[in-house]
């Protein structure tokens, strides 16, 4: 029952080939097969959302699925989302702005899920924001300057006419 | 000095790494060779143990080892005492501390039996179903009320009750006001607080070097330097062999300050016996029953008025639930006797409590750490007391405040951390007066909540006070020094979950040396770093390792005065500190940078002069006398539909005094943050356990942590009464968000169904318990 | 939290999982979206011997209009049923049910044919589809049946789905004229699933005399269940607010038998119903006038 499955997947535009159990959840492949560590485990049932990922542009809890179920995906990873030279993502810097992280560890999980409803949302009300936000514990920040990060980044891009 | 970062809304050093996925949290660590470990616990409540085979699990592929408590021989001992008990007169202390892996008895659900080390956590996992585990199951004590009684088991078996400690504190003659008392008010009241439930679970990676004799650890812990200093004791090692790093951890909130957990015994043990890197990462279902909890106390109180509402005096007696051991001794029931007085001057005071032995998981400190219970009795007892008497509930509270004048404040019995409870400043009505305002509490009362109950809407308001200690000793320590880059480093002993520690203490020092904060580089939490200190808790981060910072800072400001003055040949009085450099006061052109100044003061050749050190370094320490009292008011508008029971909050205020603020947008951030788990506390987090002492609910979609539709926006005001009792003037914060939540929920839920006239002495609610209490009360209506 | 071993399969057709369902049956379990099988597996609750995977196979995921019907392929996913227009123009009731389902994180791995063959009592879609009188298309290597919602749902968690059976395909009636729909569900929190839910069909003819009354309620029983005294208390009378109530308080008191459990009583799960019911009738009532 051991054996192996080759698997080959695209992360954050890098493709990467390793070979593992069927029953490695994709969270522990990103994490301790690929050393991607950025994507959290909080609960390993769905709940928390910190595990979230991006698959094929729509996210998901990467600690609901096999890895092997991610051959021939294209994923995205919370390591994908800055610049190559290291400036922050918009929405990053937009977290740090408005102080929407405390110990950090429920935070890729939030940018992942917000990334997808940014783009199908650029008009959010708060009240969306925080349903939107609703699939994601966070037990430091009382989730407030989460949507204030949100809707800074929503009226800047909305000010701005490019 | 400039304070041009003190007191100003920085942003955080940390957030950048935090943000691109690249910091360091314990299970990030991955080391060639590493074992994982997975636990058998126990399936019972209470039991006997009649055998544990292991073989099969030893027999599984990957499987590297099984351990048993008797294959730890001598090593196996029970846990420290870490918070003997006060000195109280008469007190009884039972003291009953955790095992690494139970003997002969189950004591809870989920205590370790057995360790498996694998190849990997699935391996591990898997073998840990092959263990067997033979067993007598024995009645197990889960109800608080009954643990007690003469029937009740005895879960420890070398005591003839379930009783963990008997305290009683007394203040003044409550007997003898009792008979002169215009008003007596006497109520049962419940409350429980639940679970810490940080995102981040524990975790632990040991990794014992043979060749270099060194130990390195990587805990989720909240007090790495006690973790080294008694983990090289248990396992024979001197101090320094010893490495303890709290990396990047992802919430604490008390329950990661517990040692030691039975984990944190074994783990780093294990890498010794195999020599080598060994992980274990504890999952959400453990966490539930592994992680210590915080519970319950039944109270019956009574608080005896003067017609006009003043207090003369309260009694409470209560009951504490401490879990199967109690190795934080009496430190959350006495956090509750103390808290329970609040900002009011209480004359005569006369509290008892009995900590109890049951079949749960182990009681510790959880955010706000039973001031809860004390405060939410206070409370209500003044609510039911303005009902009764017909006096405005802010009024009542005005009547009863401490006054400015009346500080420092000796409430005559002694608090948590052995000193007596004395309030060292405070100055109540000002923030009471301005969360009525920020609320609009008359205005609301007089007019929008008639008018919404005129058109068929429920809704209510609540307001009420608080006082917490924080900041108590020990001591916390700090080293900095500047580096020839001009950058600073600073070491601190105390581990950080999220309090931005990186940027307040940054903050402190970049005033102090004239450099920005982005240049100072804060590490806490290593014990290579620094190896003085105790850990975060009781909101004492930026107290007593903040005023420590401070001091070692104000130390190397004198060393760079003293090195530049000899450097520029001007008077010290002459020198300003700023962007990186020392200058000359109306000589620009005569300055030294500060990375300079490092070379010059260790130089290479030549010497350094007696009485001069080298570089510039300097370590301190902060000791307080005692701890300082931050204090607040919260006040929130609820809407509840009484037909599906459901609880809206429209509006909430949060008025807080916390002396001089470091950072204000982090201190806001830990309020929003207590708000929230005070919302949890009061309205969705329940632990529900049947009476075997099974916990029901032990997954995050049965106990409900709330999520942002359930946590409303929250409006801050601060007031500052700075605390005489450090160099900063700075009271803890961390606490006080969560503290009064309870209490508010109460008033305020009351208030928007007082149509219903019912009286709210417990927490948590939920719509299903308001439904059950609207019927009983409709019901007793009817009988009588 | 790790699952124990299993052997995994991914098969590319309908045929490939019939053949290895044949073979291994009862040790085996259709792996769809995986949201309530691989938490259960995490917990070891659940530890199949086999694991059929049946994301690949592209002919299980359709939404199409069929003889005036919706049919749906059952690994279609919850997010593409929630955004379908084919979805909202013929079966309304499923699209304004979607979004009570958990989380978007959720619904973008979860699928109809999933939650329908859960069978969860507190879920959503079964509820739905009862309400919607859906058949259900069930597939083994010997024969294909199609089965109504109505005989699908047999108990907690057990429906008629053989251990040997694939349900590859739902088909939802569209809604006939003058009918109105409602869906309505008290939960803890968003996305949570609901203490109590109801879905409502109601036509009515042309003096809002009750034609047609299909109500189902979620979380009071061992699976979705249907309100015959409440139908009764409507069929032929008058859609008022009198028989409404009347309705409403049948289906709480002769209905149901609520459990009790840690988040609700018994007796708040009737009341619940009683109030949601209502509410439910009066805005299907509306849309039944104006459809
Ligand atoms: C945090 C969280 C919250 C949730 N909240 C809700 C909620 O509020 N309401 C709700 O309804 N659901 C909720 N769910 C469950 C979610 O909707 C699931 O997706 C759904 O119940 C099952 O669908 P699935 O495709 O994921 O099925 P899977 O988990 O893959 O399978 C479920 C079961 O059905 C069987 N099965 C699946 N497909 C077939 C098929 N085609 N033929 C035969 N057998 C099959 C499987 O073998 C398994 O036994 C929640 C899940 C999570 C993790
Ligand atoms: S770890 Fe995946 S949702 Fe919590
Ligand atoms: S910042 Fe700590 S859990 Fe969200």
């Amino acid at each position: 029952m051991n054996t192996q499955i080759e698997i080959s997947v695209k992360i954050n535009g890098k493709q990467y080939s390793a070979a593992a159990e069927p029953r490695l959840l994709l969270s522990d492949f990103l994490r301790h097969e690929l050393g991607l560590t950025g994507t959290h485990v909080g609960c390993e049932h769905g709940v928390c959302g910190a595990c979230t990922v991006l698959l094929n542009g729509e996210a998901v809890r990467s600690c609901l699925m096999f890895a092997v179920q991610a051959d021939g995906q294209d994923l995205l990873t919370v390591e994908g989302l800055a610049a190559a030279n290291g400036d922050l993502h918009p929405l990053q810097a937009a977290f740090r702005e408005a102080h929407a992280l405390q110990c950090g560890f429920c935070t890729p999980g939030f940018l992942m899920s917000l990334l997808p409803f940014l783009q199908d949302k650029p008009d959010a009300s708060e009240e969306e924001i925080r349903a939107a936000l609703s699939g994601n514990l966070c037990r430091c920040t009382g989730y407030q300057n989460i949507v204030k990060a949100v809707k800074m980044l929503l009226e800047e891009s909305n000010s701005d006419p490019a | 000095m400039a304070t041009r970062y003190f007191g100003k809304p920085i942003k955080r050093n940390e957030d950048p790494r935090l943000l691109k996925g690249q910091a360091l949290f314990v299970d990030d660590v991955n080391l060639p060779d590493m074992l994982h470990v997975a636990f058998v616990r126990s399936d019972y409540a209470h039991a006997k143990i009649k055998s544990i085979d292991v073989s099969a699990a030893r027999e599984r592929e990957g499987v590297v080892a099984v351990y048993t408590a008797e294959d730890l021989g001598d090593y196996w001992q029970p846990g420290p005492l870490l918070v003997p008990p006060p000195p109280i007169a008469g007190l009884t202390f039972n003291q009953k501390t955790q095992v690494p892996l139970a003997k002969d008895r189950l004591k809870h659900v989920g205590e370790p039996i057995a360790v498996i080390v694998a190849a990997s956590r699935y391996i591990a996992e898997d073998a840990a179903e092959d263990v067997i585990v033979d067993v007598e199951p024995l009645e197990a004590v889960a109800d608080l009320e009954s643990a007690l009684s003469d029937e009740a088991p005895v879960i420890h078996e070398d005591l003839d009750s379930n009783l963990s400690a008997h305290v009683v504190q007394e203040k003044g003659n409550y007997a003898k006001i009792r008979a002169q008392a215009d008003v007596l008010i006497k109520r049962r009241i419940f409350y429980d607080h639940g679970i810490a439930a940080a995102m981040e679970n524990r975790g632990i990676v040991a990794h014992w070097n043979a060749k270099e004799q060194h130990l390195k650890i990587w805990d989720t812990t909240q007090a790495p330097i006690p973790i080294q200093n008694g983990l090289a004791a248990m396992l024979g090692l001197s101090e320094s062999q010893v490495q303890v790093v709290a990396p990047f951890i992802g919430g604490g909130f008390g329950p990661k300050i517990m040692m030691f957990y039975p984990e944190e015994v074994l783990i780093p043990w294990i890498s010794m016996q195999l020599q080598r890197p060994v992980k274990w990462i504890e999952d959400r279902r453990e966490n539930f029953f592994a992680t210590t909890h915080e519970r319950s106390q039944i109270h019956d109180s009574e608080i005896a008025l003067t017609r006009d509402g003043k207090v003369l005096g309260v009694q409470d007696v209560f009951l504490h639930d401490a879990g199967a051991y109690a190795p934080y001794g009496l430190t959350v029931p006495i956090n509750s006797q103390c808290t329970l007085l609040g900002p009011y001057d209480v004359p005569n005071y006369y509290s008892e409590f009995k900590a109890v032995f049951t079949n749960k998981t182990i009681v510790t400190p959880y955010r706000g750490a039973g001031r809860q219970h004390g405060v939410f009795v206070m409370e209500r007892l003044l609510d039911l007391a303005a009902k009764q008497l017909g006096i405005d509930r802010v009024e009542i509270r005005r009547r009863n405040y401490l006054t400015p004048d009346q500080f420092p404040h000796d409430h005559e019995i002694v608090y948590q951390d052995f000193a007596p409870l004395v309030y060292d400043s405070g100055n109540y009505q000002p923030a009471l007066e301005r969360a009525a305002e920020m609320i609009g509490f008359h205005d609301f009362i007089k007019n929008d909540q008639p008018a919404a109950r005129t058109a068929g809407r429920h809704l209510g308001i609540g307001i009420v006070s608080y006082v917490e200690g924080t900041g108590i000793g020990p001591y916390e320590g700090a080293r900095i020094k500047v580096d020839a880059s001009g950058k600073v480093n600073v070491a601190t002993g105390i581990g950080t979950q999220g309090q931005g520690h990186f940027t307040s203490f940054a903050q402190i020092v970049a005033d102090q040396l004239g450099v920005t904060v982005d240049n100072v580089r804060v590490v806490t939490g290593d014990t290579c770093e620094f190896h003085w200190g105790t850990g975060t808790f009781a909101s004492r981060g930026a107290v007593v390792a903040g005023n420590a910072i401070h001091a070692a800072a104000v130390g190397v400001r004198k060393k760079i005065l003293k090195h530049a003055s000899e450097h520029l040949e001007a008077a010290e009085a002459d020198l300003v500190l700023d962007n990186g450099a020392v200058h000359v006061k109306g000589v620009p052109q005569k300055s030294v940078s500060l990375g300079e100044l490092a070379r010059i003061s260790n130089p290479l050749r030549g010497a350094v002069k007696p009485g001069m050190e080298p570089g510039l370094e300097s370590t301190d320490y902060f000791g307080p006398e005692r701890g300082t009292t931050a204090s607040g008011v919260h006040a929130m508008i609820v809407e509840v539909d009484p037909d599906a029971m459901m609880v809206e909050i429209k509006r909430f205020v949060v008025v807080h005094d916390c002396g001089k603020v470091i950072n204000p947008m982090i201190l806001e951030g830990q309020i929003h943050g207590g708000v929230a788990q005070g919302i949890g506390n009061s309205f969705y987090e329940e632990l529900v356990y049947d009476e075997g002492g099974q916990l029901l609910n032990a997954s995050l979609m049965d106990y409900l942590l709330p999520t942002a539709t359930d946590v409303p926006h929250i409006e801050t005001d601060h007031i500052e009464t700075p605390s005489p009792l450090n160099p900063l003037g700075v009271k803890g914060a961390g606490e006080a968000g969560a503290i009064p939540v309870g209490a508010l929920f109460a008033q305020a839920i009351e208030d928007a169904l007082s149509d219903y006239d019912l009286e709210i002495l417990e927490i948590p609610l939920s719509p299903n318990r308001l439904f059950e209490l609207v019927h009983m009360q409709a019901a007793t209506k009817q009988e009588s | 939290m790790k699952p124990a071993p299993f052997k995994y399969f991914a098969p590319s057709t309908v045929d490939e999982v019939l053949a290895l369902l044949a073979e291994h049956g009862f040790d085996a379990k259709i792996l769809a979206g995986g949201q309530s099988l691989i938490p259960t597996m995490n917990f070891r609750l659940a530890q199949p011997a086999v694991l059929i995977d049946i994301n690949r196979i592209e002919n299980l995921f359709f939404v199409r209009e069929e003889a005036g019907e919706l049919r749906v392929g059952a690994m279609t996913r919850h997010r593409t049923l929630e955004r379908s227009s084919t979805v909202s123009r013929l079966a309304p009731l499923l699209t304004e049910t979607m979004p009570n389902i958990a989380h978007p994180q959720i619904r973008n791995r979860g699928t109809i044919g999933g939650s329908i063959a859960h069978a969860d009592p507190a879920a959503e879609l079964p509820a739905t589809m009862l309400a919607l009188r859906a058949r259900f298309k069930l597939a083994s290597a010997s024969e294909a049946r199609w089965v109504e919602a109505s005989d699908f749902f047999i108990d907690l968690f057990m429906t008629e789905l053989q251990p040997e059976e694939l349900l590859t395909e739902i088909a939802v009636p569209a809604l006939p004229k003058r009918t109105g729909f409602a869906f309505k569900e008290i939960a803890r929190r968003h996305g949570d699933y609901a203490l109590v839910g109801v879905a409502v069909l109601l036509a009515v003819d042309e003096e809002n005399i009750c034609t047609d009354a299909n109500l189902v309620f979620m979380s009071v029983g061992n699976g979705p269940v249907v309100g015959e005294q409440a139908q009764q208390a409507l069929l032929g009378k008058k859609a008022s607010a009198e028989n409404m109530d009347l309705a409403a308080a049948a289906a709480a008191s002769e209905d149901i038998d609520p459990p009790s459990d840690m988040h609700a009583s018994s007796d708040f799960r009737r009341h619940l119903t009683k109030v949601l019911l209502k509410e439910a009738l009066q805005t299907a009532f509306e849309r039944a006038q104006k459809a």
